[in-house]
């Protein structure tokens, strides 16, 4: 079928759009004036003050920690929900449970961040824990909201899943356990890495959630970007975009090798 | 390890964790359903009923600053106290009706404007060949994996006085004083399109590709101009696409909180930034918790109902 040009210019414009601020903020981070956009010259030196910055070298540290573990942990709640939700046909309190696994992704996030922070003031006042706000509340906000996201990417991966592989492991007179071990897992694993990738670079990325449930003195990189940037556009910020935005690059075009090599790109999300 | 290995091998461990488990009077069945149930009760249910509780309370000056609802007496009786003034402080103020209609409207117009970038650039991806269409999808997921907050800073460089599109507009002489476009609705609208277009194109590009070169060629041979097609039949056949590409842009802009702070001006009304404000400018915890309950209910519960019938439609359709 012939393209008309008309959709190809809205096409070009729509990328265009998509990338202009993207490529803007990469080429005036090497710019070596204090004004953000205004030109002056090459210069690396916003990338060496950026290391030098120890504030956000350290909440970037402490965000890629959190990070790390609650994607973790939503990873296995995440997981174990699934396999109740699809394998078990029926239990009690599951038409809750699927509420509650899917409520969090509409569920906007000041009121998220809001309801948690309440609920740890109220436990410390009751049972004395969680002993005040910090990386610990942060983590279990995160879990609790990346595993809503690993839920709905493994629940699709498991109800495509072929059932009488697992079905002959069981006649051959292995234990449940094992089939998910052995049988299971192994097939729903690039579900699971997407889960986890996805659940990682969204608490990478929350400011709002953080703000609520975060205490004093252990600030995420959001938060401190966020503070920065309230207050102007600052170069070591464009830096340090650029260098996320690098590092995003190559992890998506090495997932997009990885899934033409497979042959046919597989559905993942 | 094959499976007759796997079968071969020594099964012990897990027999001991059941044994175990059932001496607990556990199944592993029960486990695997108790575990993520209990976390979601306990970190998604609780505290909403929590939130609950600090609407109904009333706002003291103290840490945490509102007033115990349910009191013991010293002479053992119970008291409990319903504040409902902070609902009706919210419905006899107009900042918060405002706040919360502006929402919608703010996330209304920039799922049409969304829609409308987005169709043309899902179309001609679904029809390219493989390998262009490959590096086109990657290039509208490459977006998404990097910071939103730092996607919305790129926009503060792009439209401040200074910025960039105010220099090459000054430097070609299309005007002579830079516009304001920072800290206008305009430029959160701008904000809010730019950040979940990839949300729009995704779903609009899973349904188009789906769409079969027969119809459109069947429908030209009949006469039927490439306008009256799409209207007729690629249109049509799309909605599906259209609907969870609206929801998925419409549902995350509606609470938006970072956008509205970050580029709105300061009379840009939305409900999240009004329930951002009234907990950490005014510390008013009850009045934030009734802005969230109030949201819930008005906002939340609607789309969570809207979504299960758009997956019972889905499920129709297969």
């Amino acid at each position: 079928m012939k393209r008309s040009p008309v959709l190809k210019i809205a096409t070009v414009l729509g990328f265009l759009f998509l990338y202009a601020p993207i490529v803007s903020l990469v080429v005036f981070s090497f710019n070596e004036n204090r004004l953000v956009t205004v030109w002056s010259g090459f210069s690396l030196k916003w990338y060496g003050e950026l290391f030098q910055n120890d504030q956000l070298v350290g909440a970037a540290i402490l965000s890629l920690q959190i990070a790390a573990v609650s994607a973790t942990l939503a990873l296995v709640l995440g997981t174990l929900a699934s396999v109740a939700l699809v394998r078990f046909r029926r239990f009690r309190g599951k038409t809750l449970m699927i509420g509650m696994v899917s409520a969090p992704l509409v569920m906007p996030d000041v009121i998220i961040g809001l309801s948690l922070l309440l609920l740890f003031v109220s436990m410390e006042q009751l049972i004395g824990w969680p002993a005040g706000r910090g990386t610990l509340t942060v983590i279990i906000a995160h879990a609790t909201f990346g595993m809503a996201y690993v839920t709905v990417v493994v629940q699709s991966r498991l109800s495509d899943l072929d059932i009488s592989l697992e079905e002959a492991a069981q006649d051959l007179g292995a234990t449940p356990a094992r089939v998910f071990f052995d049988i299971t897992l192994p097939i729903i694993s690039p579900a699971l890495v997407s889960g986890w990738l996805l659940s990682f670079t969204l608490s990478l990325d929350d400011l709002v959630i953080a703000s609520f449930v975060n205490g004093p003195g252990s600030s995420t990189l959001p938060m401190v970007i966020f503070s920065k940037i309230r207050r102007g556009v600052s170069p070591d910020v464009n830096a340090l975009a650029t260098i996320i935005i690098g590092l995003a690059a190559i992890g998506v075009l090495i997932a997009m090798l990885i899934a033409l090599r497979q042959g046919k790109p597989r559905r993942t999300a | 390890m094959t499976l007759m290995d796997s079968l071969a091998a020594d099964s012990r461990p897990w027999a001991f964790l059941r044994r175990l488990l059932a001496k607990a009077g556990l199944s592993g069945r029960g486990l695997v359903i108790a575990a993520p149930m209990l976390w979601l009760l306990v970190f998604f249910l609780v505290p909403f009923l929590v939130v609950t509780k600090i609407a109904l309370s009333e706002l003291v000056i103290a840490s945490p600053p509102y007033a115990p609802m349910i009191e013991w007496t010293k002479g053992g009786e119970l008291i409990v106290k319903l504040n409902f003034g902070n609902f009706q402080f919210l419905f006899s103020e107009p900042l918060y009706l405002n706040a919360y209609l502006g929402s919608i409207k703010f996330a209304a117009i920039s799922t049409l404007i969304a829609l409308l970038i987005a169709y043309p650039m899902a179309y001609l991806i679904a029809r390219s060949g493989e390998r262009t269409r490959n590096v086109l999808l990657m290039l509208v997921i490459l977006p998404f994996w990097t910071s939103f907050l730092l996607r919305v800073y790129a926009w503060i460089g792009f439209l401040k006085g200074n910025g960039v599109v105010n220099n090459v507009l000054m430097s070609v002489g299309i005007i002579h004083d830079p516009i304001v476009m920072l800290q206008t609705d305009f430029a959160v609208y701008l904000g809010i399109v730019y950040t979940y277009l990839p949300f729009m194109i995704l779903p609009l590009y899973a349904n188009l590709v789906k769409l079969e070169d027969d119809l459109l060629e069947a429908s030209a041979d009949l006469g039927a101009r490439p306008f009256m097609t799409f209207l007729t039949i690629t249109l049509p056949l799309s909605l599906p696409g259209i609907i969870a590409g609206s929801m998925l842009v419409f549902i995350p802009a509606v609470g938006e909180f970072v956008i509205p702070a970050l580029l709105g001006g300061p009379d840009t009304l939305m409900i999240g930034r009004i329930l951002w404000d009234e907990f950490f400018s005014n510390r008013d915890w009850p009045v934030a918790s009734s802005v969230a309950i109030i949201m819930v209910v008005a906002l939340v519960f609607p789309i969570m109902i809207m979504r299960s019938a758009q997956d019972r439609m889905e499920e129709k359709a297969k």
